[in-house]
């Protein structure tokens, strides 16, 4: 028996026909070990979905193979459908049904009961209980998220697919959520989900950048970061807006970003920041910027993605 | 008859702008939204100023949905009062609709018309001159740079496009004011920051602009945020003053502990 609990080996999945056709899914590879949680992470049609569509065996790849737990998803898709958890992108459940009775439906649908897997749900329906009894259509967009995951956990799965499982949900939210995976995590279930939020990709163990339907990196989210190649700077004035124009002017400048109420400036020198702190300050007060800050900083998750994404054109074309 | 209904036109748009010149777009006072004995909106009161980038922010279920209704004149106040765009929140609805721009994560583009059909579309139903409908969709295409994208399909556009033309159409009619309803949920991180680079253009042409979100880094781009709480007021100041009040680095952090307070775990 493998030590993998998904498996892909070259992947593709095309739409369409002739010059409109849609390479979805690109010759994808990789690995997700037992247990673990594993992250994809890329801009909108990067082909996320598909992929996540081809693990869970309600599609067909053109090519290439992939295997959930030593199961084929094309040759024993009954036998993944036993044993994964599915929680697409879109809310799913029967909204004019209550909690319960979703729950019940779905532990009906895989010849269990609510009661028998309740050890499975109960970290995350404790959250969910004082409510059993309202229709899920009148859910917060939170409490909807926890009654998906705990329909897709129903049935004690060894993996979990989730597929953007906290868009639209509020910060707090969304960090109990991720605390729930844990948990879930910690009961030996691998996990492969989706996220745009790079805050939560931290959480992984791995992450895979997926960008027009190929992988472009996989790796543990430290050494992601530790591969930056720019030394970057996060500065601050008193005018955000005009700040970031004028830095993405600065002769030494790669690339510029906002985070929150930092600009990060990316340099195109690996080395010597310090240097080009002090250059910076003097160019910012020569355009008459007020109250400048300006920090060296390793770089984070989202920095990473905004450079690779930025490198390939993206959809808006160059800054 | 035709004549008499422009002239009653004519004096509640001077009437508005007497109020606008006050330099508040949005003013209300008290306003309440009750559903049977649920008290979804519970006597909120603020201003948003001329120009200014108004953040609007809570957790899910904290009635951010059912203010924005009432401020956009889809939802009639159970109690307080007030005015969006100089125009009354209880009686002049139809006006306030006329004079603001909105959109939200699902955009109302038509995806089987080309981009110019879309934004004829829209400048007809918004009301725009007939005349100064096709100077105006040259101006968009070409603030866009979108210009030799003007027959394409909308459908066939990726997502960052998409929302650039859905901003640009929800403001095509130079409304006082634009809601952005998570104009960014579930959108990458390189998407999203260029949106934001569209919004700051369009606050540096006098656009006043009212935005949901649940990114906290997004959260610091605007010049004030409001934090709503169980359907009250929680917090209402520049991110700095947040943060400084809070004794926190971010945003995030200070939405945490905003947060905490609530009581209600559902809507």
């Amino acid at each position: 028996m493998s030590d993998y609990s998904v498996s892909a080996r070259n992947l593709s999945k095309k739409f369409g026909h002739g010059h409109h056709a849609v390479q979805a899914v690109d010759g994808v590879s990789f690995d997700v070990k037992k247990g673990e949680l594993f992250g994809l992470i890329g801009p909108d049609g990067a082909g996320k979905t598909t992929l996540f569509r081809l693990l869970t065996s309600l599609m067909v790849p053109d090519s290439g193979t992939a295997v959930v737990e030593g199961f084929d998803t094309v040759k024993d898709y009954r036998q993944i459908r036993r044993i994964i958890g599915y929680m697409p992108g879109r809310f799913s459940l029967y909204q004019d049904l209550s909690v319960e009775e979703n729950l019940k439906f779905f532990a009906t649908l895989f010849g269990s009961t609510v009661a028998k897997s309740y050890d499975a749900i109960k970290p995350i329906y404790r959250y969910l209980e004082p409510f059993k009894k309202r229709m899920a259509g009148r859910l917060s967009g939170g409490m909807k998220q926890k009654l998906a995951l705990c329909c897709a956990l129903v049935h004690a799965p060894k993996v979990l697919f989730l597929d953007e499982p906290t868009t639209g949900v509020d910060p707090v939210s969304r960090k109990e959520f991720w605390e729930m995976l844990g948990t879930l995590q910690d009961q030996g279930i691998s996990i492969v989900a989706s996220t745009p939020y790079m805050n939560e990709a931290v959480r992984c163990h791995r992450i895979a950048f997926v960008q027009d339907g190929k992988i472009s990196e996989c790796d543990t989210p430290e050494n992601i970061r530790r591969k930056f190649p720019h030394a970057i700077l996060a500065v601050r004035s008193r005018d955000a807006f005009s700040l970031l124009q004028d830095l993405r002017k600065f002769p030494e400048a790669h690339s510029c970003y906002s985070f929150g109420n930092y600009q990060h400036l990316y340099l195109h020198s690996e080395g010597g920041a310090d240097g080009s702190a002090a250059r910076l300050q003097e160019y910012l007060e020569g355009k008459g910027h007020q109250d400048i800050r300006i920090e060296p900083i390793e770089a984070s998750i989202e920095d990473c993605f905004m450079l690779r994404m930025n490198k390939e054109g993206g959809d808006y074309g160059d800054v | 008859m035709a004549m008499f209904r422009r002239k009653a036109l004519l004096l509640r748009e001077r009437a508005a702008l007497e109020v606008l010149r006050k330099g508040y777009v949005i003013e209300v006072e008290n306003l309440t939204k009750r559903f049977g004995d649920f008290t979804a909106v519970d006597h909120i009161s603020f201003r948003v100023k001329k120009g200014e980038i108004f953040g609007f922010i809570g957790a899910n279920g904290a009635g951010k949905t059912t203010a924005i209704r009432m401020l956009c004149g889809l939802h009639r106040p159970t109690s307080g009062h007030g005015q969006v765009a100089g125009f009354d929140i209880n009686t002049q609805q139809e006006d306030i609709k006329r004079h603001i721009g909105y959109m939200s994560q699902k955009f109302a583009l038509f995806n089987d018309l080309k981009v110019w059909e879309n934004i004829r579309l829209f400048a007809g139903i918004y009301g725009v001159e007939e005349k100064k409908i096709a100077p105006k969709t040259d101006e968009i295409l070409e603030r866009l740079g979108f210009t030799d994208q003007k027959n394409t399909l909308v459908g066939q556009l990726s997502l960052g496009w998409k929302q650039k033309l859905a901003f640009s159409v929800a403001i095509l009619h130079d409304p006082e004011i634009v809601f952005l309803d998570e104009p960014t949920g579930g959108v990458d991180p390189l998407t999203r920051r260029k949106f934001w680079e569209l919004i700051y253009e369009a606050v540096n042409r006098g656009i006043t602009v009212f935005v949901t979100t649940h990114y906290m880094d997004e959260a610091e781009y605007c010049n004030r945020v409001c934090m709503m709480v169980d359907g009250k007021i929680e917090q209402l100041d520049s991110p700095e003053n947040l943060r400084r009040k809070f004794g926190v680095e971010t945003m995030e952090e200070v939405f945490t502990q905003v947060a905490k307070k609530a009581q209600r775990t559902d809507d």
